[in-house]
């Protein structure tokens, strides 16, 4: 039941993420797919999986995404 | 219409993956191999967690291949990013960070170094090991540089670490070659299971990996956040 509700929440970050023009919450929203991700891991019984995602997909990615947005352009425009 | 015909196309495609995997029924049914890893693991390896013996012995050959292609992903990184150092870029200067960033990171980070430790020598016992702890120790690093601009990493110090990891990687593998006649041979004692001090050579190249993989993520963070000052 929790595992439904964290998929459907993480299918809605992802098309969000997808959808906004604005890159700096487009990667904040990413890192949640990435979180919920570790989390449904865990909940298959893959601890060591779920810790690879949290820290390389929730921490380093985010990290480097952010660094990529402050050089360059914060707002996508057509 | 092209939408509509690549909507339909997606979903077809999703009919057609989906169809043969909700057969296979989840969790069971495993090959041999996997059989063999499950049953006869632990009495062959004497490592309490099954994910690491078979990432670092049965499968350690792919782990090495795994390692180099980080090495050259970061090579390539700072080959690209690399700028003599008489041109400054031209970006606006970084304002500094808040005292509550710099006090809570200063607090922070030993611990998370410690964490990061722990998870790679407790590789073979508990959930974790190199790549996880690595990645730990360089999310530290970099919440390290986001607040304190003063500590600046050395390339070549990380260089240096990076390079004595590898070595050890492939050096205990060679001498499993020399020893027993193949790469990666468990030569040193299992010892008693569940013990830190258990498992041969496993902790020896999860602790390799952990630095390794450190050293590089935290290098290429570094050497992002060097080009933005």
């Amino acid at each position: 039941m929790v595992a439904m509700v964290l998929i459907v929440i993480m299918l809605i970050a992802a098309l969000v993420a997808a959808a906004l023009k604005d890159l700096l919450g487009a990667v904040v929203v990413a890192t949640l797919v990435s979180l919920i991700t570790a989390i449904l891991f865990y909940f298959l019984q893959a601890p060591d999986v779920a810790m690879a995602e949290a820290s390389i997909g929730a921490a380093l990615e985010t990290v480097i995404f952010v660094i990529a947005i402050r050089k360059t352009e914060r707002f996508e425009d057509k | 219409m092209r939408k509509i015909i690549a909507l339909i196309l997606l979903a077809m495609l999703l009919w057609g993956i989906s169809k043969p995997i909700s057969n296979i029924p989840f969790g069971m049914n495993k090959i041999n191999v996997a059989k063999h890893y499950i049953t006869k693991d632990i009495s062959e390896t004497g490592a309490a967690n099954v994910v690491t013996s078979v990432v670092v012995l049965y499968r350690g050959f792919d782990t090495l291949g795994e390692v180099t292609i980080l090495f050259i992903a970061a090579i390539g990184l700072a080959s690209i990013l690399y700028l003599p150092k008489k041109r400054v870029p031209d970006n606006p200067p970084v304002e500094d960070s808040s005292l509550i960033l710099r006090t809570g990171c200063r607090f922070l980070f030993p611990l998370i170094l410690l964490f990061g430790t722990y998870i790679f020598v407790h590789g073979h016992l508990t959930p974790g090991g190199g790549f996880q702890g690595g990645a730990i120790i360089a999310s530290g690093f970099a919440l390290m540089s986001l607040s304190c601009k003063e500590r600046i990493l050395s390339t070549v110090r990380l260089g240096v670490v990076e390079s004595l990891a590898g070595l050890t990687f492939v050096t205990v593998g060679l001498i499993g070659l020399a020893t027993g006649g193949y790469f990666l041979l468990n030569f040193l004692p299992k010892g008693t299971l569940n013990m830190l001090f258990s498992a041969g050579i496993i902790p020896v190249i999860y602790v390799a990996i952990g630095f390794k993989v450190g050293s590089e993520l935290a290098g290429i963070i570094g050497n992002l956040m060097e080009r933005t000052q």
